[in-house]
C-alpha cells in the first residue's frame, strides 16, 4: 500500500478508537464534573460491560444480530445497577471527600477485576459482530461494523448534549455541578442526583465496551487501557468540559491511532502520558477548560 | 498533637527493634525469610508515609522510587560489576534524583491533579522499564547473581544470600529509617511539614517557605522508598518491572491507611498485617486482590485512622 491509502486506514482505525474513547472519557467527566469524585473503577465499569456482552450474545441463541443487541441495552443497565449500589454503599458514606473516594475506588477496582477473573476466567473470548458486511473503498476493503461503531457512538454523544443541554434533567444535573448546596436550597434532591450521574458515568463506559468487543475481545485486564485513555482526555479536554472531552478523545484517539501505524505502541504510550503530565503540570484546567472556583 | 514525653517515645521504638532482634533466634524459617521481607517493604511504607501522613499529599506513584532504588541498586550489580555498598549508593541517588524532578515537576500542582500526575510519572516510568527490555529484563525482569551479593570487609566476606545476614541486613536498614524518621518528625522541620498538612495557606502566611519544605519531604520520602527497593534487589536477588507498576504504588498507601497514617510505627504494622492477612488468604483462595479491595473500602469507610491512629486518639495520646 501506498502512503496516502496506509495514512487513510490509521485515521480511520484511529477514529473507532476515538469514538469508543470519546463515550469512555465522556462518562468518567460528567462523573468527576457533577460529583468532583475521580472514578478509578471506571476502566473496570468497561471491562464488566464486555464481559457481560459476551455472557448475554452466548446465552441468547439465533442470528448473532439478536444477542448484540440484547446486550447493548442490558449489559449497561446492569453495570448502571452495579454502579448504583456501590454509589450507595461507599460513595455517599464518604460524604464524596476526593480523597477518601480515590482509594475507595480503587478498592472497587480490585474487588471487581478479581471477581471477573474467578468467574468469568483469564481467557481472552470474542464476541460475533451482528453483522459483517465489508465496505469496499479503492484501496482496501473495511469493516462496516466498525464505521457503524463510530456512528453509533456519535448518536450516543448528540444524546447525551442533548439530555444536558435542553432537558429538565440536564438542567438539574447542571446546577448542581455549577452550586451542589445552592442546589440543595432550591430543593434539588442532590443525593438522587449523584447516585444518578454515578450510574450514567458507568453505563456510558459499559456501552462503548459492548461497541467495541466484536473487535476486540473480552478480557478481564481490559479495563486499565481505556482508563489511563479516558484519564488523558479527560485532563487534555479540560476537567468537566463536555466539548473539549469529545475534541480530546478525537485528538488522542486520532494520533494513537497513527502513532502506533508508524511508531512502537509502548513508545507512543510513553510520549502520549509524558505529554498529558506536563498539561496538566502547567495547564492544570487543561487546553479546553476554565479555571473551576 | 500533645506534647510527647521523648524517653517514653524513644524506649518505645528501641524496644520494637529489640524484638525483631530476638524474633531472629525464635521465628521458624518460612517466618524469618518472611519477616525480612516485611522489614525491607515496611521501609517502603514509612518512606510513604513520610509524604503522605505528615505533608498529608497522597501520592499514587511512590511505585517509581522504590523501582528506582531496585533497578539503580540492580542494575549497577548486573551490568556494572558495581559491590553490595556502591550498589546501594547508586539506588539512593537515582531515587532521590528521580524525586527531586517529580517533585519539582509535581509539586506545581495539588489535591486530585497531585495524585494524577504522580501515576502518571510512575507510569511512563514503568513503560520505560518495558522499552528498554535489552538492559532492564522487560516484564520478565532479572536476578542478581548470588555470587555478586556479598557484602567484603578486609578479608572476609559475607553472603547476603544467607538468611541471618539477609535478615540483620534488613532489621539494620529498618531500624536506620525508623529512628531517622522518628527524629525527623520530632524535629522542627517535622512541626512544619504538619502544619503544611493542617492549613498550607496560614504555614505560608507565617513566612515559612512551603514550596521548599514540601519539595524536601519528597525528596526525603524517594529517597526512603528507594532504600528500600535498593535493599530488596540486594538481599532478594530479584529486580522486576512488576514493582514499577501502578499496584506497588497503591500497596503502600493501603499498608500506611491500615497501619496509621503520621504514626512512626503503623507502617509496620500495616505492612505486617497485610502480608500475613494475604498470607493466610492465599492457602484457601487465589483471590488475594479481592481482599486488598474490600480492605481498602472497609478501611476508608470505617477505620479512616488506621489501627495505630485510632489507638492514639483512644488509649495513648503520646504516641509518635
Amino acid at each position: 500500500m501506498h502512503f496516502g491509502p496506509h495514512l487513510l486506514l490509521a485515521a480511520l482505525e484511529g477514529l473507532v478508537t476515538s469514538a469508543v474513547l470519546a463515550l469512555t472519557a465522556l462518562g468518567l467527566s460528567l462523573v468527576f464534573g457533577v460529583m468532583r469524585v475521580v472514578n478509578v473503577a471506571h476502566g473496570e465499569f468497561f471491562m464488566l460491560g464486555a464481559v457481560l456482552a459476551w455472557a448475554i450474545s452466548t446465552a441468547i441463541s439465533g442470528h448473532p444480530a439478536l444477542g448484540f443487541l440484547t446486550a447493548l441495552v442490558l449489559a449497561p443497565l446492569i453495570v448502571g445497577l452495579i454502579a448504583l449500589v456501590a454509589e450507595r454503599l461507599v460513595l455517599r458514606r464518604l460524604n464524596y471527600n476526593p480523597e477518601a473516594t480515590i482509594v475507595a475506588t480503587i478498592g472497587m477496582l480490585y474487588i471487581i477485576q478479581q471477581l471477573a477473573l474467578t468467574f468469568y476466567g483469564p481467557e481472552a473470548r470474542p464476541v460475533e459482530p451482528p453483522f459483517s458486511h465489508r465496505i469496499l473503498l479503492p484501496w482496501f476493503g473495511y469493516s462496516g461494523y466498525k464505521l457503524s461503531i463510530i456512528a453509533a457512538s456519535a448518536l450516543l454523544l448528540l444524546a447525551t448534549w442533548f439530555v444536558l443541554t435542553r432537558t429538565k434533567i440536564g438542567l438539574v444535573m447542571r446546577a448542581t455541578q455549577y452550586d451542589s448546596e445552592t442546589a440543595q436550597a432550591f430543593g434539588i434532591p442532590v443525593d438522587r442526583v449523584y447516585a444518578g450521574v454515578f450510574a450514567l458515568g458507568a453505563m456510558l463506559a459499559a456501552v462503548a465496551a459492548v461497541l467495541i468487543v466484536p473487535i476486540s475481545q473480552a478480557h478481564y485486564l481490559m479495563g486499565q487501557d481505556p482508563l489511563l485513555l479516558s484519564f488523558i482526555v479527560v485532563i487534555i479536554g479540560g476537567l468537566g468540559s463536555l466539548r473539549g472531552t469529545v475534541v480530546a478523545a478525537v485528538l488522542i484517539g486520532l494520533s494513537d491511532g497513527i502513532i502506533s501505524v508508524f511508531f512502537s505502541p509502548t513508545l507512543a504510550k510513553i510520549i502520549a502520558t509524558m505529554l498529558v503530565a506536563m498539561v496538566l503540570v502547567f495547564r492544570p484546567h487543561g487546553l479546553f477548560g476554565t479555571a473551576s472556583r | 498533637m500533645k506534647e510527647a514525653s521523648p524517653a517514653k517515645a524513644y524506649a518505645l521504638h528501641l524496644g520494637v527493634i529489640a524484638l525483631l532482634f530476638a524474633l531472629n533466634f525464635v521465628l521458624p524459617e518460612y517466618h524469618h525469610g518472611l519477616l525480612a521481607r516485611i522489614m525491607v517493604l515496611a521501609v517502603f511504607a514509612m518512606g510513604y508515609n513520610m509524604l503522605f501522613g505528615y505533608v498529608g499529599l497522597l501520592s499514587l506513584g511512590h511505585a517509581m522510587f522504590f523501582s528506582a532504588g531496585l533497578y539503580g541498586a540492580g542494575l549497577a550489580v548486573i551490568h556494572l560489576g558495581w559491590s553490595v555498598p556502591a550498589a546501594f549508593a547508586a539506588g539512593l541517588a537515582c531515587g532521590a534524583l528521580l524525586a527531586l524532578v517529580i517533585g519539582v515537576l509535581a509539586l506545581r500542582t495539588s489535591g486530585v491533579a497531585f495524585m494524577i500526575v504522580t501515576m502518571m510519572f510512575a507510569q511512563v516510568f514503568y513503560l520505560m522499564i518495558l522499552y528498554f527490555a535489552s538492559w532492564t529484563g522487560g516484564d520478565q525482569g532479572l536476578v542478581v547473581p548470588q555470587s555478586a551479593r556479598v557484602l567484603v570487609f578486609g578479608s572476609t566476606s559475607l553472603s547476603l544470600t544467607n538468611p541471618t545476614m539477609r535478615y540483620m541486613s534488613a532489621l539494620v536498614l529498618f531500624s536506620i529509617v525508623l529512628l531517622v524518621t522518628l527524629a525527623v518528625v520530632r524535629s522542627r522541620y517535622g512541626r512544619v511539614l504538619v502544619a503544611i498538612r493542617e492549613n498550607e495557606e496560614r504555614t505560608k502566611m507565617l513566612g515559612y517557605d512551603t514550596f521548599s519544605n514540601k519539595l524536601a519531604a519528597v525528596v526525603v520520602s524517594g529517597t526512603i522508598c528507594a532504600a528500600s527497593g535498593a535493599a530488596y534487589a540486594l538481599l532478594f536477588g530479584y529486580v522486576g518491572s512488576t514493582f514499577a507498576s501502578v499496584q506497588y504504588s497503591i500497596l503502600p498507601l493501603l499498608w500506611v491507611l491500615l497501619g496509621g497514617a503520621a504514626t512512626t510505627l503503623g507502617p509496620l504494622i500495616g505492612t505486617l498485617f497485610m502480608y500475613y492477612v494475604v498470607d493466610i488468604t492465599s492457602g484457601y483462595t487465589s483471590a488475594y486482590l479481592l481482599i486488598v479491595g474490600i480492605a481498602l473500602i472497609l478501611l476508608v469507610l470505617f477505620f479512616p485512622k488506621g489501627i495505630l491512629g485510632t489507638i492514639r486518639q483512644r488509649w495513648l495520646g503520646w504516641l509518635p
